[in-house]
Parts: structure tokens; C-alpha cells; sequence
């Protein structure tokens, strides 16, 4: 199958590839670019464990094609901490809160809580259930994510922090 | 006296440096969670790998005319295409299942469900192998298919399984009908027939626990590789049982069991789907041994749904007598157990209905008699236990609708009622009428508690009022009021009756302390989810008193852990965490006796204080820990072997029987069917608690599970055996919109035989919960005459009650 030429930006790092038409964004970043934190877990778009950050949106890369993303800019799981290596406040918060179990949520979670918190600085507890109705988790019954997001909200207010690379 | 606050405020930090058993620890598995570096199995990359895909059945009963191959074959790309003629010279073609039957692993001569494994295509990536499955080329000749169980044994039925036709005596005793399974029955028959036809209230109700399925968010995969050099074959697997897949894999591939290597990395999940042995697993391990190289499979989504396991399926005619006053006096039970095409259940070997003989529950019920058939339809094989013990959730279940219709029968209150009858904490170790033995409890005190804080009888009250406005067209919500009391049998098990395949289900520990003072830890269970890299650590750390910072525990790598039965059915704390505090124990007393001699004493003189010996009478001269372990390598007593480490492989005495007191409040809108949880309280009593973070997020998982099994989770299939809704766009996994908020509880009533009084907690909240809120749902509507309403509660089906009762017009 002929292949695609694509540029982007890859936690920060520029990427070029050649590619095939067909192939999703999430299989290009765990298969070819070793970025396994993004998971699989619906093949329909529904659960949201593949979860990124493109051109400040967030997206689910299994319902993207890699050659979509010619040009942009790709934040995942791994782009997420602090330039110092530290974890941010939402990274701390998932683990003060204990808003996860299995761990295989955690990335698409905390990615999407990200942009939530970047759209909405303060958001009550509706909005935050609404912001990451398009994560599923199915182990922590939710309760002690929204616990995790508000704690990054508190911190943050405190000390806003620069948007991990970007 | 300043003294003594001194000493006591010393204890007490050292007590927290530990962070031992009863705190809050934070996880150490989340560190590499929260950055995406967890490592599960379709991380794992290794060279020259390729990848395995399925070719499946579209039809549910079907004869299998011709396969061919030839087409997939010539794709370039493909490396190899596998069907039932290349497995059966291999013996491979059928797997031993854990119930004693045999499952196909590439169907033979017909295919009894719909997206059954036909063949498995193994190209260099993913995109050519599932390419592949589209270019073999399968004739099949439909035949008519058994959906509902109850047809099954028809006689004019349709013979499923021609394997074993003739075979009338099955692994559990004699079969009926070719599509009969077994027949289980326990309790006393005739004593519980002979108060039934003398008692003065009897209710009787066909209860269904519907089909459903665990769907962790990561599917069932696994990556084999052969070394044809060396003959060691590796398998990465999503495993809960990991040594048990090891032994199973030598036993069907005659390759010697210390050959074979095991590894369970990170689990994205389990809750039962991932106990048992797949066709993938299998497959994938073929390949390898074939093509010698690495061989990966990855389930997606629909496939997990639709044929690695099921749960429930349970037809349950539920029966209790009782005295006018409510006090009840036997109850009598008969399944029929849909098992699909395979008896493929994760039950241990001799509880072919699990352990579904606890459904007498928590009440004081002298006589009892159940029954079970386990019978074959054109479903996917299965009946593991979701996010419970075996058949756990379906006793419950059954019990607690069971009290609930009879309360209603005698114009009782519900929780009156079951106070009425409960075992009273004075009657343990109490003894049910269907065999098990209850360690411990204090149901009385829970539902009093719970009762209190809940505000039962305001909430009655309230009810009573909504329901008159509702009379009188005021309003058109109804109000329910869900009560579940549940206990729970866990920890499986006592060898005597617990093995698996003939491996007794103990489990283990290993515990090594290095010489400057850290441990790793070796477990022979597996977490998905739970947090035991944490958790085991607090109990070594209270154990030994040792920072459980200071620890590692590790699991899931076959050939350094000691040989476990793994994890599901809430047995991790109660037999591993068992093991831990055993071989912890052990550990210290060789310290004190490396103490004693250190500092010239009588072992008898030695008093332990939270992280060290000290000299009875002399506080200034003690050891901590950390000094005994390098004495211990380098200068241990005379005659004694240097070293400090201990394994303890745990036999249960008994199962753990966790209980507890929920309570649903909810709100239905009868003219659209959509039903609102108002409060969800849950009061769990675990025994002793040895993370109260970890359980309490245990319970919010496990209520979240139970809300979507009850409210709208269901496996259904259409009259040609066609399953429906086998993706999340139809199978309901609720969101954090959905999903009610949870408030939690507890009592504590350890267990008197468990090492540390520990019971296990993670199932107990899923098995409570179902029940909760279909209480809830059939309290709503009870006032309306509706009888007995069946899971799942979706709107839909909630609309359409509203429609029988005419409350539409």
C-alpha cells in the first residue's frame, strides 16, 4: 500500500513518517513512535482510553488517522509532566485522590482532564463529570477522579503552571 | 510522666514511618500509572514479532462444509493461516476447560456460537492479519440454534455438542439429555418439600440474573514466544491466575512445566474475564512454536464481548416459607444455568454451580434445598465470576428479591423483616442449612447503623406521601427505597473442597529481607487493579516493622513468585494476605532469636516494639529490624544458617464471609422510564481494614459495576442466537454522568480465623449492589401491583412496565 509523508510535532519533538492511509493515529504512536501510553480499549470511539491532545483539542486517536495529524502538534500521557520531570498537579492529584486502579484509564483520563482544566480553570463537580463523560473507567466509579480534577484545580489556582509542552 | 508522653510519641512515629496496616498509603503503583509507563501486554514489542487475528463464525449453529485457506495464504504478508486440521495432529484442536469439559480452540466439523474461533491468521501486522480473515473462505451449513435454556433438553432439541453425544456421564455426574450438562443439588429435599406444603405463607418467583460480561478496559491478549534452541517457551498474558496458566499450557503442549515461563505484566482489569484459557492464548503459543518466532493477539472489543466469557445467565425459581409472624422457615431453589456452547465456568472443580449454596444469605433459614442444571445453548461459553465468588452475585440475588417479595406478601416492612430473621451475632461460627460454615459477624448492629444513617423511617414516611400525590395525579415520579443485605463466602479455598484442575487453592508468599534492612516480596497472586503492591507491603510492614517503603512486591512472573492460584473471588487478602503475615511471622521469630543472642538474653526477655526487640525492663537496649537482618547475613548465632527469609504456602481453615448493609434511593419518571439514584449508602464490614483508601475505592468501583449490571449491562441475543450490542456503543458502561454518587460506611468484625481478621473487600460491593438496585427499581413500582420486574432496569424496559400498568393513559 502506497504510503503517506506526514511532519508533526510529537511531545514537543519534531516527527516525519511515511505512513499508510489507513493506519489510526494510536497505532502510529504505540507501533512506530513507541508512545505506549495512550491505550486501546473500544475500537469505536467510545471509551477513551486513547485519549491525546492535538492542536489543543482534545482527541481520541483511535478515531484518527495519522495522516490527520500532518502538521500538528501531539501532546500525550508522556508529553504531560512537568519540564523538570516533577508530576504536575493533576498527575498528583490522581494519585493523592487515589482516582485510579488498573491504571489502564489513567492516560486518556488525565490528558483529557488537562484540557478540561485549561477550558475551564474552575469547574464545579457537573461540569467536571461532563468534561470527561467521553473516558470510561471501570474501576473507581468516578468518584475519586472528580476528586483528582478539583485537587489540580485547587493547586493550580494557587500555582498556575505553563502548559507542559507547548 | 513526661517520660511516658515521650516514649508514646516516639512509638507513634515510628508507627507511621512504617506506614503499615489501618493508613491511608498512598499508591506506590501510581507513580508510573499517572505518566503513562505501566506495561501491559500490548506494549510489549520483541523482535521479529508478528501478529494473530481470528476468522469467526457468523452464524450460531452451523456445520462447518470446507475451509479454505488458499486466498489468505497468497496476501502478502501473511505467514501463516492455522485451522482445526493443523491443531488436531497436535492434539491442540480442544483445550480442558476449568469445569471439566473440553472447548474447541479452532472449530472441527461445526461452530456452536456466533464468533466462534474458526481459524487464526498470522501476518507481519495487524492491518494484514485482520486483511486476511476476510480472504479464508469457510462454507457453512446453518442449522437451527437454542437460545433459551429452558428448550434446551427439548426433546426434539438440536444435539450441540455431537463431541460428547454419547458421553452421558459428565464431569459432575449423569446427564440428562445430550444438551444437559449436570444436575447439582444440596440440602435436605424432602424436610424442605414437607414445610413448604405446611407453612402459612410461601412466595415463589422465577428470578433471572441476566447475561452480561466483566469488560475490563483491556481486552484479553497475549504475546508467546518459542525458543526452538532452547525449548523454553514465554507467554505474556493477561492472566489473574498465572501459575495456573502455566500449568495448563504444559499439560495441553506436553512442553515441560519449568520450560515454560509465565508473565503477567501490568492488567488493565480483570474482574473475572480474565481467569480463564482462550483460544488466543492458545493459538498464539502454536504460532510461536511453528513459525519460531513471537506471536501476538490482541482481542478487540466485540470479540471480548462476544466470546471471552460471560457472566450470570442464571433462571432462578426462588422459594420461601414462613410463618404468619415472618419468621421464615425454609426456602427451596432451582437453576437453570445457561453455561452456552462450553462449560467453561471458573468455578472450583467440584462447585459446578460455584458456591451458589450460599444463598440462604443472612438469614437464620433451618431447611433448605437447591437445585441446579447446567445446560448447553449457542452462546459463548463461560459463566465467570463477575467481579464476585462463584455464583456469589446470583444468591444474593435470589435471596434478597426472595425477602423483599415476601415482605411484600406479608404486609411486612422489608427491613423489619429481614432484622426478624438475621443469624444473631451470639450464633457464630453459624452453620446454614446448605453446608458453610459463617466465620464471624454482626448483622444486627450494620442494619442498625445503616438504618440510622440512611433515615429509613423518614424515607418510608416520604414515600408514603409521593405515592398518594402520585394517586392523585400530583405527580408522575415514584419513589423506591433499595435494601440489600448481603454476605458475602470468599477466599477460596480449604483444599478439602477447593481445587482447581486438582491444584488445591492455597496461595503464597515469599518474603527476603536484605542485609541492610529492605524486602522484596514474592506473591503468588495477581493484581488487576487492587493496589497489592501496596497493601501486601503494609501488612509486612506492621508484620516486621519495616517501612513498606522499604518493600517491593512483586507478582505475575511464574518463575520467580511461588506457585499461587491467583486472583479473583476476593481471595487475595484472605489466603495470600494470610500467607504474607504468616511468613512475616516467621521471619520475626528468627529475628528475636538473632536478638537474643545479639544482645545476650533470654528469647523470653525480648519484647517487640513496632520496628525492633527490645530488653524486657531495659527500653535503651533493643535492635531495630534493620540491625537483626545485617546481623543475620554476617554474624548470626552459632548453628544458625545466615539469611532472613521465610515462604509460607497458606491453606485456608475456612472462607472469609464479608457482609454488608446497602441502601438505594431512587426516583422514576413513569412516563419515560428513566430512573434517578437519589443516595446510595453502602456499609461494608471486611474485618480488619488494611488500606481504608484502597477499600473505599474498592466499593465505588464495585457499586459502579453493580449500577450497570442492574440498570441496563446485558449480553442478549437475538431468536437466531445472533448477540446484540456487543460493542460500547450498546453495552452499557456508565459514565461519570450516569453513575450515582456513593457514600460508604463500615463495621468492623475481623475474622477469628484469618492471621490478621481480614476478609477481602473487592466483590462484596458488586454483590450487594445488583440487588440494591433492583430493590430499589421494584419497590418504586410496587404499590402499582407490578409484580416482579427483571434486570435489566434500562429505561426502555422501565417504559414499558409503565405501559402494562397502563400508566400511560
Amino acid at each position: 500500500m502506497s504510503k503517506s509523508h506526514i511532519e508533526l510535532t510529537i511531545n514537543g519533538k519534531k516527527v516525519e513518517a511515511l505512513v499508510e492511509p489507513r493506519t489510526l493515529l494510536i497505532h502510529f504512536l504505540r507501533e512506530e513512535q513507541n508512545i505506549t501510553g495512550p491505550h486501546i480499549g473500544c475500537d469505536t470511539g467510545h471509551c477513551g482510553a486513547c485519549t491525546v491532545e492535538m492542536d489543543d483539542m482534545s482527541v481520541k486517536s483511535c478515531m484518527t488517522f495519522a495522516v490527520q495529524a500532518d502538521g500538528a502538534n501531539i501532546t500525550t500521557i508522556e508529553g504531560m509532566a512537568n519540564p523538570d520531570g516533577t508530576l504536575t498537579a493533576l498527575q498528583e492529584g490522581f494519585r493523592e485522590m487515589h482516582g485510579l486502579q488498573c491504571g489502564f484509564c489513567t492516560p486518556g483520563m488525565i490528558t483529557r482532564a488537562h484540557r478540561l482544566l485549561l477550558e475551564n480553570p474552575d469547574p464545579n463537580e457537573d461540569e467536571i463529570r461532563n468534561g470527561i463523560a467521553g473516558n470510561l473507567c471501570r474501576c473507581t466509579g468516578y468518584v475519586n477522579i472528580v476528586r483528582a480534577i478539583q485537587y489540580a484545580a485547587e493547586k493550580m489556582k494557587e500555582s498556575p503552571v505553563q502548559e507542559a509542552a507547548e | 510522666m513526661n517520660d511516658q508522653v515521650k516514649v508514646d510519641e516516639d512509638r507513634a512515629e515510628r508507627v507511621e514511618k512504617l506506614q503499615g496496616m489501618g493508613c491511608k498509603r498512598k499508591r506506590v503503583e501510581d507513580v508510573r500509572f499517572t505518566q503513562g509507563k505501566g506495561n501491559y501486554v500490548d506494549d510489549l514489542k520483541l523482535p521479529g514479532m508478528v501478529f494473530g487475528d481470528f476468522v469467526r463464525s457468523p452464524h450460531a449453529h452451523a456445520r462447518i462444509k470446507s475451509i479454505d485457506t488458499s486466498r489468505a495464504q497468497a496476501l502478502p504478508g501473511v505467514v501463516a493461516v492455522l485451522t482445526a486440521a493443523d491443531l488436531k495432529p497436535l492434539d491442540l484442536h480442544y483445550m480442558p476447560t476449568l469445569a471439566g469439559d473440553v472447548q474447541a480452540v479452532l472449530a472441527e466439523e461445526k461452530v456452536l456460537f456466533q464468533n466462534q474461533e474458526v481459524a487464526f491468521v498470522i501476518a507481519e501486522d495487524r492491518y494484514i492479519a485482520s486483511d486476511a480473515t476476510e480472504l479464508v473462505d469457510v462454507e457453512y451449513e446453518a442449522l437451527p440454534a437454542i437460545v433459551d435454556p429452558f428448550k434446551s433438553m427439548d426433546d426434539d432439541a438440536p444435539i450441540l455438542r455431537e463431541d460428547i453425544k454419547d458421553k452421558m456421564e459428565g464431569a459432575h455426574g449423569p446427564r440428562k439429555h445430550p444438551n444437559h450438562i449436570f444436575e447439582w443439588e444440596i440440602g435436605d429435599k424432602e424436610e424442605t418439600d414437607k414445610i413448604f406444603a405446611e407453612a402459612d405463607v410461601t412466595i415463589k418467583e422465577m428470578l433471572v440474573d441476566h447475561r452480561t460480561h466483566p469488560s475490563p478496559l483491556e481486552t484479553c491478549q497475549s504475546v508467546a514466544s518459542f525458543d526452538k534452541i532452547t525449548g523454553d517457551l514465554t507467554l505474556w498474558g493477561t492472566f489473574q491466575a498465572p501459575h495456573v496458566i502455566r500449568t495448563v499450557v504444559s499439560l495441553i503442549s506436553k512442553i515441560p512445566e519449568h520450560k515454560i515461563h509465565v508473565i503477567a505484566p501490568d492488567i488493565g482489569g480483570g474482574f473475572g474475564n480474565k481467569v480463564g484459557a482462550y483460544a488466543g492464548y492458545v493459538c498464539s503459543v502454536v504460532g510461536s512454536i511453528v513459525l519460531g518466532t513471537p506471536v501476538k493477539w490482541v482481542e478487540d472489543r466485540m470479540e471480548n464481548l462476544s466470546t471471552t466469557s460471560f457472566a450470570r445467565d442464571y433462571h432462578m425459581s426462588t422459594e420461601l416459607a414462613a410463618t404468619n409472624e415472618g419468621k421464615i422457615t425454609a426456602m427451596r431453589v432451582h437453576v437453570i444455568a445457561d453455561h452456552g456452547a462450553f462449560d467453561a465456568c471458573a468455578d472450583p472443580s467440584k462447585w459446578p454451580a460455584g458456591f451458589m449454596n450460599i444463598c440462604t444469605g443472612s438469614y437464620d433459614i433451618p431447611t433448605a434445598h437447591l437445585s441446579v442444571d447446567g445446560v448447553y445453548t449457542n452462546k459463548a461459553s463461560g459463566g465467570v465470576a463477575y467481579r464476585c465468588s462463584f455464583r456469589v452475585t446470583e444468591a444474593v440475588f435470589a435471596i434478597e428479591r426472595a425477602v423483599e417479595l415476601l415482605a411484600q406478601k406479608l404486609d411486612m416492612d422489608a427491613a423489619e423483616l429481614r432484622l426478624k430473621n438475621f443469624v444473631k451475632a451470639e450464633q457464630f461460627p453459624y452453620k446454614s442449612a446448605l453446608g458453610w460454615e459463617y466465620d464471624s459477624g454482626d448483622y444486627h448492629t450494620a442494619m442498625n447503623k445503616a438504618m440510622e444513617a440512611i433515615g429509613y423511617d423518614d424515607l418510608r414516611k416520604e414515600q408514603a406521601k409521593k405515592r398518594e400525590a402520585f394517586k392523585k395525579g400530583k405527580t408522575r415520579e415514584i419513589m423506591g427505597i433499595g435494601i440489600s443485605f448481603f454476605t458475602e463466602i470468599v477466599g477460596a479455598g480449604p483444599s478439602k473442597n477447593c481445587d482447581i484442575l486438582g491444584v488445591a487453592m492455597f496461595d503464597s508468599a515469599e518474603i527476603r529481607i536484605h542485609p541492610t534492612g529492605s524486602v522484596i516480596a514474592r506473591m503468588g497472586t495477581k493484581s488487576q487493579g487492587q493496589g497489592h503492591e501496596t497493601t501486601y507491603a503494609q501488612i509486612i510492614a506492621t508484620e516486621i516493622g519495616i517501612p513498606a517503603d522499604d518493600i517491593t512486591i512483586e507478582e505475575g512472573n511464574t518463575d520467580t513468585a511461588p506457585y499461587g492460584l491467583g486472583t479473583y473471588g476476593s481471595r487475595s487478602t484472605p489466603v495470600a494476605g494470610a500467607a504474607t503475615a504468616v511468613a512475616a511471622r516467621k521471619i520475626r521469630a528468627k529475628a528475636q532469636m538473632i536478638a537474643a543472642h545479639t544482645m545476650e538474653v533470654h528469647e523470653g526477655d525480648l519484647e517487640w516494639d513496632v520496628d525492633r526487640f527490645r530488653v524486657k525492663g531495659l527500653p535503651e537496649k533493643a535492635m531495630t529490624m534493620q540491625e537483626i537482618a545485617w546481623t543475620a547475613y554476617n554474624s548470626p548465632p552459632p548453628n544458625m544458617e545466615p539469611g532472613l527469609e521465610a515462604v509460607n504456602y497458606y491453606e485456608p481453615p475456612n472462607m472469609t464471609y464479608p457482609f454488608g448493609s446497602y441502601y438505594c434511593v431512587m426516583d422514576i419518571d413513569v412516563d419515560t422510564g428513566v430512573a434517578k439514584t437519589r443516595r446510595f449508602y453502602a456499609l461494608d464490614d471486611c474485618g480488619t481494614r488494611i488500606n481504608p483508601m484502597i477499600i473505599e475505592g474498592q466499593v465505588h468501583g464495585g457499586l459502579t459495576e453493580a449500577f450497570a449490571c442492574a440498570m441496563g449491562q446485558e449480553i442478549r441475543y437475538d431468536e437466531m442466537g445472533n448477540v446484540m450490542g456487543a460493542s460500547f456503543m450498546d453495552f452499557f458502561l456508565p459514565t461519570a454522568v450516569e453513575t450515582p454518587h456513593w457514600e460508604t460506611d463500615f463495621t468492623v468484625t475481623p475474622s477469628p480465623h484469618h492471621p490478621i481478621g481480614a476478609k477481602g473487600v473487592g466483590e462484596s460491593p458488586h454483590v450487594g449492589g445488583v440487588p440494591c438496585f433492583s430493590n430499589a427499581v421494584n419497590d418504586a413500582y410496587s404499590f402499582l401491583g407490578a409484580g416482579h420486574i427483571q434486570m435489566p432496569h434500562d429505561a426502555w424496559r422501565l417504559w414499558q412496565v409503565g405501559e402494562r400498568l397502563g400508566l400511560h393513559n
